[in-house]
């Protein structure tokens, strides 16, 4: 094992190379592009036994990635943004061909208005597509959750595709330590690729992809992926209880931060998470008893787990980095829904964080604040959208500059 | 007719043995169908087809497939890219000794002329641009045929098709030209690039056996009858082909590491008119009144191609 300083990148690259892949298409989006140059380096000194394709698109990527994975390789790409929307017919194309490959996103808001900065409607985007998601808060996590990843997918049990998502510019080009786990000790871990039922060779003839007539045929192969996402649940623990084991960083579905003894619970993703935890300790300084909740797998989504960990407690918020337009926080109903037929605590919905827009500590008292009052009237799944009027004034001062006038309805 | 052939010389050079079983659910008389008997019966079994959204989607209905080889559907604008995918997996295992070299397979790309011209041209002309070992097997019935007929970059100028019907604005049907396949590929200089045509099995063969030999991208423009949107009775799916050829219109070549040679050449052309009579999609060209103006276009479309094709003798 090393120690060294690594951007979230390199600690993707990093996890690729440990999991020795055999393919790597590419193209290229910021944030995201410093892992495969990454790659690409290592592969023209001869330090991995890659093969890292320039492809013409995320759609002929995520194309090339599937087809190679169905081929039998142990298949590694990353994307962001607007490259993952771009591939995202492929997305429910290799999810259904029940082939395994780690894609890595780089979260970056969506366009329009462009921005290179992250929020998470983009790997959002993808929920539903049959890729199993793991968001990361740290580069050691990124590094760390492809392994598991690999495993996860390869399962004989899920074989599903997984996004291994991290936050961009946040995560992609922080550098912090990382442990980089010696290559003999990863593949004890992850052995080389052995494809249960996706391969093409002249003495294996298989047909994949193919068209169904009628319902039943359809809805077979979808229920059979929905058990197999189910399956993940048990098996993500027994994979991540090994890694725990060999490895010493031990990982579930959802992470607890001073949980035990909360009233109120704060439930975030992701990189923000670690601001998150830092207001928990700031308003436990001033007497809230408060805790945090990062969901760390949201396909499949641990319902039991959040019922178990956030059941009768005195008030939840949800604070969602992405916005489903016309409805609120993703993750907020998704969370809300878990509850469905048991008794849910009162709940709220905060939106946040959209484009790199970093929370504010006077909100996070806000939030305990509504939390507190909630514990006593009740939630509500109406979306606060979090923006102060220090922004509103800052937008308002450039359009004035522009010599625009200042729309109101935002306010 | 002038021919140029060295393996497939007789009927008799064809094997009996088929590669993709009969009873699909395709159209009675598919042109593009009967084009891709032929082309895997000289190919063999070892092969990989991807494929991308269209009629040809229909040939593997789960549980069953017709093929011998492998099947793989993608999506309707990637299918070349799959094929890269599939390529480089199989060069990878075989070099890492994960798979026995005896077991590689030839890739093959099977789409229509509306994925290849529009939505799957960037992954075409990419797979090209970076020189994937991989035969494209285009069959071009001029439209998209599996959605119900509608207009494609490669329907013919005067075609009638779902989303260009003649009318007073636009009498002739499609107003625009073919766009050509042949020549954007060949621009790239791949070193295999042809025409075919079903009803010339033997220079169909032959030019699958001769590209075989070459490593790099191959591309394999077939002809492709389509009684429902053509507006022909599917028993002449063959001679309608055959008009084809005989009129100029469906000239038979090959660029052989970018030199063009025709491959079969009729003695005397038949009037293109000949054609296009029998097949409803270009009937407004004849009834209610004869559009004199277009019918002496699109045969000095042909004309001029031939005149240029001699005078370069290709
Ligand atoms: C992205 C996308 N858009 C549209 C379609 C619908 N679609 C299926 S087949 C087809 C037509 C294909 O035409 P062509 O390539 O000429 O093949 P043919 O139908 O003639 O066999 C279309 C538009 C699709 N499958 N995917
Ligand atoms: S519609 Fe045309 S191309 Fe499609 S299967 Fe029928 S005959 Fe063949």
């Amino acid at each position: 094992m090393t120690r060294d300083l690594l951007t979230g990148n390199a600690a993707a690259a990093w996890a690729a190379r440990l999991a020795a892949v055999d393919y790597i298409p590419a193209y290229p989006i910021t944030p995201a592009t410093e892992i495969v140059e990454t790659l690409a380096d290592w592969v023209r000194r001869g330090e991995i036994q890659s093969r890292l394709v320039t492809m013409d698109s995320e759609h002929s990527m995520l194309a090339a990635a599937g087809a190679a994975a169905a081929t039998g390789a142990r298949v590694f790409t990353a994307s962001s943004s607007q490259g993952l929307l771009y591939a995202i017919e492929m997305l429910y194309a290799v999810a259904g061909w029940r082939v395994p490959l780690v894609l890595v996103n780089v979260a970056r808001a969506v366009a329009a208005p462009i921005t290179l900065e992250p929020d998470h409607n983009d790997i959002l985007a993808a929920r539903d597509s049959g890729f199993l998601q793991i968001h990361t808060a740290s580069c050691q996590e990124v590094l760390d959750s492809i392994l598991i990843g690999y495993r996860l997918a390869e399962h004989p049990d899920v074989l599903l595709p997984v996004l291994v998502n991290l936050d961009g510019f946040y995560l992609s080009f922080s550098r912090e330590p990382v442990d980089i786990p010696d290559a003999n000790e990863v593949r004890e871990f992850l052995p080389t690729y052995e494809p249960v039922h996706a391969r093409f060779s002249a003495s294996h003839a298989m047909a994949q992809g193919v068209a169904v007539l009628g319902a039943s045929a359809y809805a077979f192969f979808k229920y059979q992926m929905q058990r197999a996402a189910e399956m993940a649940e048990t098996v993500h623990e027994t994979i991540a209880t090994e890694f725990c084991r060999r490895f010493g960083r031990c990982y579930g579905s959802v992470e607890g931060y001073r949980l035990d003894d909360a009233d109120l619970v704060i439930v975030m993703s992701n990189s923000f998470s670690t601001i998150g935890k830092a207001e928990v300790r700031r308003l436990r300084e001033r007497g809230h008893r408060v805790g945090l909740l990062r969901l760390r797998i949201v396909r499949p989504f641990p319902h039991k787990e959040l019922v178990w960990l956030l059941g009768g407690r005195r008030a939840v918020a949800v604070i969602d980095q992405n916005l489903s337009v016309g409805k609120g926080g993703i993750l907020f109903a998704e969370i809300a829904s878990a509850f469905q037929g048991r008794p849910a605590p009162p709940m709220l919905s905060f939106v946040g964080g959209l484009g790199g827009r970093r929370f504010r500590p006077g909100e996070f008292d806000q939030i305990a604040a509504a939390m507190a009052r909630a514990a006593h009237e009740g939630g509500s799944s109406v979306p606060r959208l979090l923006y102060s009027a220090v922004e509103y004034r800052q937008v308002s001062e450039m359009l004035r500059i522009a010599h625009h006038d200042v729309p109101a309805s935002v306010v | 007719m002038q021919t140029h052939r060295e393996i497939f010389r007789s009927i008799k050079d064809i094997p009996r043995e088929e590669f993709l079983a009969g009873g699909t659910g395709l159209c009675g008389g598919c042109g593009g169908l009967l084009g891709l008997r032929l082309f895997s019966k000289a190919l063999g079994p070892n092969t990989v087809f991807v494929n991308a959204a269209g009629c040809m989607t229909l040939l593997a209905v789960f549980p069953f497939s017709p093929f011998r080889g492998s099947w793989l559907y993608t999506a309707m604008a990637c299918a070349p890219a799959g094929a890269q995918g599939v390529r480089d997996a199989l060069d990878v295992l075989i070099e890492k000794g994960r798979l026995p070299p005896s077991d590689d397979v030839s890739v093959v790309v099977v789409t229509g002329d509306g994925a290849a011209h529009g939505i799957g041209l960037q992954s075409t002309l990419a797979a090209v641009h970076r020189g994937l070992d991989f035969f494209y097997f285009c069959y071009d019935n001029e439209a998209f045929g599996n959605t119900g007929f509608q207009m494609s970059p490669s329907s013919p100028l005067g075609s009638r098709t779902a989303t260009t019907p003649p009318g007073s604005t636009a009498p002739a049907g499609t107003t625009t030209r073919k766009q050509d396949l042949f020549e954007l590929w060949r621009a790239q200089s791949p070193p295999f690039v042809a025409t075919v045509s079903p009803a010339y099995p033997l220079d169909l063969m032959d030019k699958v056996a001769r590209a075989k030999r070459r490593a790099g991208p191959k591309l394999f423009l077939s002809f492709a009858t389509c009684p429902p949107g053509w507006g022909v009775e599917p028993a002449d799916a063959v001679t309608v082909a055959k008009l084809a050829v005989e009129t100029g219109v469906w000239p038979l070549k090959e660029a052989v590491d970018g030199a063009v040679t025709h491959t079969v050449v009729p003695h005397r052309f038949r009037p293109v008119e000949d054609y296009l009579v029998v097949q409803t999609r270009y009937r407004h060209l004849f009834e209610p009144v004869r559009q004199e103006e277009l019918l002496r276009q699109l045969q000095e479309v042909v004309d001029r191609y031939w005149a240029s094709a001699h005078n370069n003798n290709g």
